[in-house]
This record gives structure tokens, C-alpha cells and sequence, in this order.
């Protein structure tokens, strides 16, 4: 079965400055897939994850989302913006609203629907992330895994086409964590969702991932493009089988 | 799978059975997008024909969300209000699956959505007290580690922080002189040029060189200056711990076994008690160039008479003294800025009413004590 392309990325290069960070970087994200971006850390993931949301302009290349490609005009970039959400690394709730207030901001920016069946909505996404009973606490008052939850219930508050993930696991403890993989198998189990994930966690790697790219600092580029379980089996490149056998560099273990 | 297609152009067909029962077929998409008019049209069908019994055929549903979930919630809600039953038939399993996810029947059983109260006027009165009180210990306490932290950098002058003095005082010092400059001489020009208008009626336009120095070195240089650093400065201070407070760095310092106050505050104590006076007697050059302006070019003084007269208008205490007051505005400032900082929590919103309220108290605190050194000269000079 041929499926449909949301994300195409051409010959991206992006970096910062002087520097150039990634360069040559080509993929497609297919509809309703499970997509990890891996690699170790300082790498470029979040960059890449940051060009591919117009965050980062990029030095050269193109990326599209669903056919309209990203940072070409203001208008175009609004239909994009309503089709995905984010999870950013912190959270990035807003610190002077409630969390009731910061998962009802684009529910009731985008929809038509009465105040009082906002309200009904934001219980049922805080449902989702068991976050009930927090409606009225504000972000500073709660731990990092229910901020990180309350920024997933924000982020899918539209039930957006495509999630972008940055590093969902990052400073949870393990049951939240895997409280979240396996939020994110379901949502794209039941609502088809596409997921864009940025994550070095090897756990949630084999737990969620469709297909993986890996990406490399030495040489820029992605090294490697697969299932996840057959690069950690059958590749060859040192780098990619270090990384999913959780191997130091350059150390002898043995001695 | 779906059913047969409704012709009236909407997403629904209501059929009517005995006993007042109506059953309503949905078809297409119960998503994002369409559910607000949805839900608005089919509340309008249920309050015209108020059913007793609701039957909802979900046969022709492809796809539903938690907004398709919402528009049941909400008409299994106003079916219950009204005393009538309410069921779903036909749902496609992941519909069903959907539904038992998000909780549908403890959802639609317990709509307990709560509402923030607002607490009533005795709590509200009791809070603000209390807050007021936290604060002033707060403020005390803070003076007190500052005092301490001072000594300490007095008895051990090796543990000041000097790079980041020295950069401190050029952010407060150097790089406001421009605008204190600017500033000064334009206040010297429309002192000098006001007061002209009174004194040339009594040919005492030599007079003016005498007002402008002396308002100038005595209470306007001290003030304005102080009122520019509070702004550029006393802000910056605020922002800048806060900022380090939300995000742990502060937390961080402390661990590492730093004092943070003696760390983050006394470099800019320093670099403040020292470049506020000295800005404050450019402050007064610049506005004695504008008065001279004013007075060589409108008022037919000669400079030679000009600066004469200023000199033997001016004593080495006026100087002094308000080179004295603005030492302790910079002092001022600097404590009020990095208390503001100090007490931020929360979030960036916290950070900006700390900026706020760090350049508002340290002006309202340099008038204060401005009118306290007046009465003290008052009575013992």
C-alpha cells in the first residue's frame, strides 16, 4: 500500500551562524506513521526538528508539510501551523495562565464552540493525560512529567494531523514515561495521527518507533534509515550499532 | 458502511418513532472542525421537538474525536435535564473504543467542570496582609544578607567578584552616560531659560547661572540620574536575578556552596554606590553647559561671567552632598532591583511585575529619602 506523504525534506542544511549543523538531510514522513529522529546528543536533532517547524530557517533546501512547503508565505504558514502540534523539551506552557487556561487557548482560538463545552473538552484532554484535577494550578505549581503531560494535552488540544515530539521522555521517570509512549501509540492507533519524534531514550525508541533515521555529528548527515530493531541487529556502521547497544566510545569495557 | 446519504445537505437526519422517541443518524466526521455547528444544530432539533426518549444511530460515522465526543456528551446531558433517556446504537468499534478511552459515561454522569471561586472580601484583605508582611520581613532579611555579604567583601576584599564589577560598572555607569548627559543638559537649557523670564525683570540674569548650578549639584543632578539608573539599570537587575531564579541558576549557586547574594548582588552594590555619583557630577557639568548655553546666547552674559558666577555660588559641600545623596540612591536602587529579583516565582509573568515594580519602588524610594536628607539639612546645616 502506497502511503501519502505529509513531511518531505530535500537537501536541508541548517546551522547557526558560521557553523553548518546538518547538511544533504533528505527523508519523508508518511501519513499516520510513527517517526523517531535519533542520534546522540549535540548531533542536530532539535535543530532538525526546529527547521522542519520554520523555527530555524534553514540555509538552504526546502521542507514541506503536507504539500505546502514551510517559511514560504505568512498565509500558507497559518493552514500549516493548524494542522500540527508540539511538544516542546519544557513544556512551554505559559506560566501566567492556569493549565485548564493554556489547553483551552487554541480550542477556543480555532473552534466556534461555547465557553462551557470548552470546558468539557479541556477535561476530557486532561482525561487523557490524567491530569485531572490540576485545571486550576498553574504550571510552576506542578512536576516536570505533569508539566510535560499538561504540554501534550496542549499540543493535541486540536487533535492536529501531525505531533512533533521533542525529546518526550526527557526527565520523566520511567512510568510517566512509558505512560506517554503509550499515549502516543494510541493516539496514533485511534485518531491517525502522524508523530514526529526527537529522542535518544532506547526504551521508547523500541516501544513507538515505525521507522527511525539516525543522525551523526562527524559527518552531518543521517547514517542510518530503517526499523528500529533490524538496524540494532544487522547494521554495520560502528556508530549506529554503539548507539543501540549502549556502547562507550573509543573505551575498552573489558579491561 | 456508511449509510444512506442525508439529502437535506446536513451531516444528520432525525427520524421521528412513537411515544415523542426521535432517533438521530450522524454521518461523515464528528471532528474538530465541524463539531460547534454541529452541536449547535442538533441542540436546536432536540429543544423544538423535545423528545422523551434520544437514540443516537452512529452507524454513519466514519471518524470521531473527543469533539464528537463533546456533542454527545452535551446532548446526553440536555436529554438528562429534561428527564429523557438517551442511547447509542451502532458504533464502529474504534468509536467504541474512543469513547471508553475518554471516559464517555463518567464524563457525561459527573460534568464537574470547576470553576476558579474568587475568594471573598475577608480572605482576600487577610491575604494581601499577609502577603505585605512576608514581604517587608522578606525585604528586612534581604538588607540584613546584604549588610552581612558587604562586611565580608569589606574584611576579605580578595572575594569580590572584580571582572564582573568592573562590567557591571560599565553597563550602569559608561554606557548611560549618553542619555544622563543629554538629559542634564536639556533640564540645565529649560531651567535656565524658565528662570530667565523671572529674573530679567529685575536685571538679575546673572542670577540664573547661580539657580541652575545650585538646583542642579544640590537636588536635580542626584535625582534625575537616580531616576535614569533606577530605569535602565535597577530593571536590568531585577530581570536578570529573576530570570536566574525561574530558571534554578540561583538554586544552582547555592549548592556550589556560593553565597548567592554575595555572588549576584555585591558586584552590582559596587559598581552602583560608585558610578552614581560619578554620573551625578556629569549630570551636573552637562546641565551647567546648558544653562551657560542658554545664558551666553539669550541673555547677554559673557562665559568668563557665567562660570565666575557659578563658581562663587557653589560650595564644595553642595558638591559634596549631592554627590553623597546619589551614592545612596545607587545603593537604593541596586537593593530594591535585586529584591525584586529575589522574590520572583513562577513564570516569566512573574519576572515582568518584578521589573515593574523594581523601577516604581526605587523611584518612589529615591523621592522619599530625597525629602528625609532635606529635612535633615534643614535643621542641622
Amino acid at each position: 500500500m502506497e502511503r501519502d506523504v505529509v513531511i518531505r525534506v530535500r537537501d536541508l542544511r541548517v546551522g547557526y551562524g558560521e557553523d553548518i549543523v546538518l547538511d544533504q538531510i533528505a527523508f519523508d514522513v508518511y501519513e499516520g506513521e510513527i517517526f523517531v529522529i535519533l542520534g546522540g546528543s549535540g548531533c542536530g536533532k532539535s535543530t532538525l526538528l526546529k527547521s522542519m517547524l520554520g523555527l530555524i530557517p534553514p540555509f538552504a533546501g526546502r521542507v514541506t508539510i503536507d504539500g505546502d512547503p514551510v517559511l514560504a508565505d505568512e498565509e500558507k504558514l497559518k493552514g500549516i501551523f493548524r494542522k500540527i502540534g508540539v511538544l516542546y523539551q519544557g513544556a512551554a506552557l505559559f506560566g501566567s495562565m492556569t493549565v485548564a487556561e493554556n489547553v483551552a487557548l487554541p480550542i477556543q482560538a480555532y473552534t466556534a464552540l461555547p465557553p462551557e463545552s470548552v470546558n468539557i473538552i479541556v477535561q476530557m484532554k486532561l482525561g487523557l493525560v490524567n491530569l485531572n484535577g490540576y485545571e486550576n494550578h498553574l504550571p510552576s505549581e506542578l512536576s516536570g512529567g505533569m508539566k510535560k503531560r499538561a504540554g501534550l494535552a496542549r499540543a493535541m488540544a486540536l487533535n492536529p494531523k501531525i505531533l512533533f515530539f521533542d525529546e518526550p521522555s526527557a526527565g520523566l521517570d520511567p512510568v510517566t514515561s512509558a505512560e506517554i509512549d503509550a499515549l502516543i501509540l494510541h493516539l496514533n492507533k485511534n485518531l491517525g495521527t502522524t508523530m514526529v519524534i526527537v529522542t535518544h531514550e532506547l526504551q521508547s525508541i523500541f516501544a513507538v518507533a515505525q521507522r527511525v533515521i539516525m543522525l551523526d555529528k562527524g559527518t552531518r548527515g543521517i547514517i542510518a534509515e530503517g526499523d528500529p530493531e533490524y538496524l540494532r541487529d544487522h547494521s554495520q556502521n560502528q556508530a549506529v550499532k554503539r548507539f543501540f547497544n549502549r556502547q562507550a566510545e573509543g573505551l575498552n569495557r573489558e579491561s | 458502511m456508511t449509510g444512506p446519504e442525508p439529502d437535506t445537505g446536513k451531516p444528520y437526519q432525525v427520524s421521528q418513532g412513537e411515544d415523542g422517541e426521535i432517533t438521530l443518524s450522524v454521518y461523515g466526521n464528528m471532528d474538530a472542525a465541524g463539531s460547534a455547528s454541529l452541536l449547535k444544530d442538533l441542540k436546536a432539533e432536540i429543544k423544538a421537538l423535545s423528545p422523551s426518549a434520544l437514540t443516537m444511530d452512529l452507524k454513519g460515522v466514519a471518524y470521531l474525536d473527543d469533539f464528537g465526543t463533546l456533542v454527545l456528551v452535551e446532548l446526553r446531558r440536555m436529554m438528562s435535564r429534561s428527564g429523557g433517556r438517551f442511547q447509542i446504537i451502532n458504533p464502529d468499534p474504534k468509536i467504541k473504543n474512543m469513547l471508553a478511552l475518554l471516559n464517555f459515561d463518567a464524563v457525561a454522569e459527573s460534568v464537574s467542570v470547576i470553576k476558579k471561586r474568587s475568594p471573598n472580601l475577608f480572605i482576600r484583605i487577610g491575604d494581601a496582609t499577609l502577603d505585605l508582611f512576608s514581604d517587608l520581613k522578606y525585604a528586612l532579611f534581604f538588607l540584613g544578607s546584604v549588610c552581612l555579604s558587604l562586611v565580608h567583601v569589606f574584611l576579605h576584599p580578595g572575594s569580590l567578584r572584580r571582572d564582573e564589577t568592573i562590567s557591571t560598572m560599565q553597563r550602569t555607569g559608561v554606557d548611560a552616560l549618553p542619555i544622563v548627559g543629554l538629559i542634564s543638559f536639556l533640564l540645565g537649557l529649560i531651567m535656565a531659560f524658565m528662570s530667565s523670564v523671572q529674573l530679567e525683570q529685575f536685571g538679575a540674569n546673572i542670577y540664573v547661572a547661580s539657580l541652575v548650578s545650585l538646583a542642579m549639584t544640590r537636588e536635580l543632578g542626584p535625582i534625575m540620574t537616580a531616576i535614569i539608573v533606577a530605569g535602565r539599570s535597577g530593571s536590568a537587575f531585577a530581570a536578570e536575578i529573576g530570570t536566574m531564579k525561574i530558571s534554578e541558576e540561583v538554586d544552582a549557586l547555592f549548592t556550589m556552596g556560593f553565597d548567592p547574594v554575595r555572588f549576584l548582588v555585591v558586584p552590582k552594590l559596587v559598581a552602583a554606590a560608585i558610578m552614581v555619583p560619578v554620573l551625578t557630577l556629569f549630570s551636573d557639568l552637562f546641565a551647567i553647559l546648558g544653562g551657560l548655553i542658554v545664558g551666553v546666547s539669550m541673555l547677554d552674559l559673557t562665559p568668563g561671567a557665567y562660570i565666575a558666577q557659578t563658581l562663587k555660588t557653589l560650595t564644595l559641600f553642595d558638591i559634596f552632598w549631592g554627590v553623597f545623596k546619589s551614592g545612596v540612591f545607587g545603593i537604593l536602587i541596586t537593593w530594591v532591583g535585586c529584591l525584586r529579583g529575589f522574590q520572583v516565582r513562577g513564570g516569566a509573568a512573574s519576572v515582568g511585575r518584578a521589573t515593574t515594580s523594581a523601577v516604581v519602588s526605587s523611584i518612589f524610594l529615591i523621592i522619599v529619602i530625597d525629602s528625609v536628607f532635606s529635612v535633615i539639612l534643614r535643621y542641622w546645616g
